[in-house]
């Protein structure tokens, strides 16, 4: 099977990010105008300098006229993309073999989402026409039943599991109340954290990522190129991605403990970047905290924890922002808000502000290492897709 | 119910039915046919007949003496819910119920009671009536209807008697079927039989066109071999059907007797009851509506949908629910054969009780089940309180309607707890 790889042959030269939140007063147009022209403007570039767009919304519009309509973009190749809650990257992922492809010099890739238009609670997809015997369930109730399989497989006392995912979300408002473009930027403790409403199965009120709009966008280069724009590039070390062929739901050997797809994307993704010790190699982690019990489980799938310890690695502080391994410094999916379609740009956009030491006082890494990974999935536990990136601020 | 009714009666028996009969006073549908749907369900062949009897009590007696009149194998099935205005006596005397019989000859299988002889008196009279696709029945007064149904019923056990050649004494055991209790009982002890069957309305209701196949299956629970039984329904006349028991009774005996069903149920707030009965509206979440179901993707997966059927690999046996052209391992294309699944008991890998989601009754309780033998399948349960479930628990399949969305019933299948009687 072949998965070569790019490293090292694309470069991100500027990104741009919108706040994640109910923007009430922004429409879609508005959130792809204001992230378009902050990138623009990070990159240093015309507007015309870009030759080709890819476009990453869920439900905020079919076709790439989606994005060339509002930027008013002159003849340019607009392709829209969608892969469940991993679009954002998607995109990215695209434009970049676009450029790798030598068919163009500068591609851009912007994720947008207006989730808040509906009126609904939560992400409510509309399935096509279909006969009636599909699951009807929320996201957060599939992914509830990780825990208690998790939780009698590996014996942890339901109440060690409870404050493990816990401190997940209170670590990611933690980081959150320190990003300014967060949506929720109060830390939150632990005691309101575990006595709130139960949603679906164990997990309650703070164990679930909320929605919210915004927009995420980034523009890439070849990596020889990078140094017209910029002499902080971030350079694309690898770009996995897994479909899921939904077996997890139809075959009794998956037990719920793990999120396969993931396990396969990673082990990709580290042979592409030539990771071999992933949780002493990289710097910083943004990953898919669609539930707080997902992060526990990605711990282990990213290779940071043994199987069945992660959740003592997460009471031990080892994910926090002065911990270890900081897994999403920005406040992640938890904190920062999810607009389906930019979240994937946006956990890019950490990377790129932490790398180039650009995070701020209150939630700048320090560190020696110079890689990133972002991890970005869709979809649920037996039937995901799984994305992941490594992005490096030096060559090699 | 009726679904479930028949499923417990093909399972005692090798007869193939030919024919399936359905009558409910409260069916889903008007103008298409309702008993297509309990026929997709028990996966009867194409080549039988599936129609509704018409929405009256009637029907359902009138179901067992057509089939009695017929060749081939029938199914007669009859099913009602039954309620009334909020606390009304309509209301708490009614009960939910279905019943199914397979008929036939001993040239199909074995019998396990012999037709010997029948009966009828019919009468235009107004004892009680509705208006259709409404929940309740009105009623005259009941002295009327004693008075009109005790010379009818009496009128036609004489003759039921003289077509089968004997005396009433000769009748062990006998029930009689009547929208009154009261008038139940009154007819009952001037028949002369032997015994009077207890209706059990008291525990289960009065349960319209379910009570007559629902006291027929209470007669031949608690007889003996060599028995004559007699059923007596008073509903626009009257109607006695008697049987004589065979020797093969008790291998036709059902495994889940009334009996022990009366034992398996749980109290349920009233709050609750009249949500069910669509007379209390809840607040559903702040989620889209469920979309109505497409026509033509439900028939392309008649088999799925309707009888839980999936797909077994036939290199690997592996089951795939749904159903899949390709093999799981991604290698075979068509190389599968059916599997029903519907008879299967399975287990529980993991579970939830999702808050959020729209359901006509929330929590929707919900579980990853492994079958016995092979496959998988998350799927909801029922008839369950969300404390009872975890990990290991055994459960089977009934069949449920999901949701109704413009005027479309969503039938599909969902688990509940494999309960000791």
């Amino acid at each position: 099977m072949a998965s070569h790889g790019i490293k090292d042959q694309i470069a991100i030269i500027g990104m741009g990010c919108t706040n994640f939140v109910e923007h009430w007063n922004l429409g879609l147009d508005d959130l792809i105008v204001n992230a378009a022209n902050e990138c623009y403007s990070s990159a240093g570039i015309a507007k015309d300098a870009v030759d080709a767009y890819w476009l990453g919304t869920a439900q905020g519009g079919m076709s790439g006229i989606t994005l060339a309509r509002p930027l008013q973009l002159q003849n340019k190749p607009v392709t829209r993309v969608e892969n469940y809650c991993a679009t954002g990257s998607e995109a990215l992922r695209q434009a970049a073999y676009a450029v790798a492809s030598g068919a163009y010099d500068v591609a851009m890739a912007l994720g947008v989402e207006k989730t808040k238009d509906s009126g609904f609670q939560g992400l409510n997809a509309t399935p096509p026409p279909n006969d009636g015997t599909g699951r009807t369930l929320t996201a957060a109730a599939m992914f509830s039943m990780v825990a208690p399989a998790y939780a009698k497989k590996f014996g942890v006392d339901a109440t060690e599991l409870r404050e493990a995912i816990a401190r997940v979300a209170w670590k990611n408002h933690y980081n959150g109340a320190r990003n300014s473009r967060a949506q929720f930027r109060k830390e939150v403790s632990m005691d309101t954290i575990k006595n709130s409403p139960k949603m679906a199965g164990d997990l309650g009120l703070f164990d679930c990522a909320g929605v919210a709009d915004g927009a995420a966008a980034a523009i890439v280069c070849r990596a020889q190129d990078a140094h017209k724009y910029t002499d902080k590039p971030l350079y694309i070390k690898a770009l996995s991605f897994v479909a899921g062929n939904g077996s997890g739901l139809t075959d009794p050997t998956y037990d719920y403990t793990t999120f396969p797809e993931i396990a396969a994307c990673a082990v990709d993704a580290y042979a592409q970047a030539g990771i071999t010790n992933p949780s002493t190699e990289i710097a910083l982690a943004e990953v898919h905290d669609c539930f707080t019990i997902t992060e526990l489980v990605l711990m282990e799938d990213l290779l940071f924890s043994e199987r069945g310890t992660a959740w003592q690695d997460i009471l031990d502080g080892r994910f926090d922002l002065n911990g270890q391994l900081p897994v999403n410094p920005d406040g992640g999916l938890k904190s920062f808000g999810h607009p389906v379609g930019a979240s994937g740009l946006r956990m890019m956009f950490e990377a790129w502000l932490q790398l180039r030491g650009e995070a701020g006082p209150e939630r700048q890494i320090n560190t020696d290492r110079t890689l990133a990974l972002t991890h970005n999935l869709g979809g649920y536990p037996g039937e995901m897709v799984s994305f992941i990136s490594i992005l490096g601020s030096q060559l090699g | 119910m009726a679904v479930e009714a028949g499923r417990i009666a093909l399972r005692h028996t090798s007869a193939i039915p030919t024919q399936l009969l359905f009558a409910s006073v409260s069916p889903t549908y008007a103008d298409k046919t309702n008993a297509t749907v309990v026929h997709a369900a028990l996966r009867l062949d194409d080549t039988a007949l599936a129609i509704d009897l018409g929405s009256s009590v009637r029907s359902a007696m009138g179901g067992l003496i057509l089939a009695l009149q017929s060749q081939g194998v029938s199914v007669v099935a009859s099913a009602d819910i039954r309620t009334g205005l909020a606390g009304s006596s309509e209301e708490a005397n009614g009960g939910d119920a279905a019943a199914a019989f397979v008929i036939g000859d001993d040239t199909h299988a074995p019998l396990a009671a012999e037709f010997i002889g029948a009966a009828s008196a019919t009468e235009e009279f107004i004892d009680r009536w509705r208006a259709p696709g409404t929940q309740r029945t009105k009623t005259w007064d009941e002295k009327f209807s004693e008075i009109t149904y005790l010379p009818l019923g009496q009128r036609a056990w004489t003759q039921a008697l003289q077509d089968a050649g004997i005396q009433a004494s000769d009748v062990s055991l006998v029930a009689v079927s009547s929208p009154s209790a009261r008038i139940s009982s009154t007819v009952a002890a001037k028949l002369g039989a032997a015994k009077v069957l207890d209706n059990l309305s008291s525990v289960i209701g009065l349960t319209g066109a379910a009570q007559p196949g629902l006291l027929l299956a209470l007669l031949l629970e608690q007889s003996e071999p060599g028995q004559i039984v007699a059923l007596v329904s008073l509903t626009d006349g009257a109607d006695v059907l008697l049987f004589r028991t065979t020797k093969h009774l008790p291998q036709a005996q059902p495994d889940t007797t009334v009996a022990q069903q009366l034992t398996r149920g749980a109290p349920v707030s009233y709050g609750r009851f009249l949500s069910w009965r669509t007379m209390l509206a809840i607040e559903p979440p702040r989620r889209p509506e469920p979309q109505r179901v497409s026509a033509t993707a439900s028939a392309r997966s008649e088999n799925w949908k309707f009888g839980f059927v999936g797909s077994r690999d036939t290199t690997t046996g592996a089951v795939h629910l749904p159903p899949l052209r390709v093999s799981a391992d991604g290698q075979r294309t068509d190389n599968m054969q059916d599997a029903p699944m519907a008879d299967v008991l399975g287990t529980i890998a993991t579970f939830t009780v999702d808050r959020l989601a729209y359901s006509p009754s929330p929590p929707i309780v919900f579980a990853v089940v492994d079958f016995d033998g092979g496959g998988r399948f998350p799927i909801e349960l029922c008839d369950i309180d969300a404390e009872e479930i975890a990990i290991g628990g055994r459960v089977r399949m009934t069949f449920r309607r999901l949701s109704v969305t413009d005027d479309i019933p969503n039938y599909f299948w969902k688990a509940t707890l494999v309960r000791a009687s």
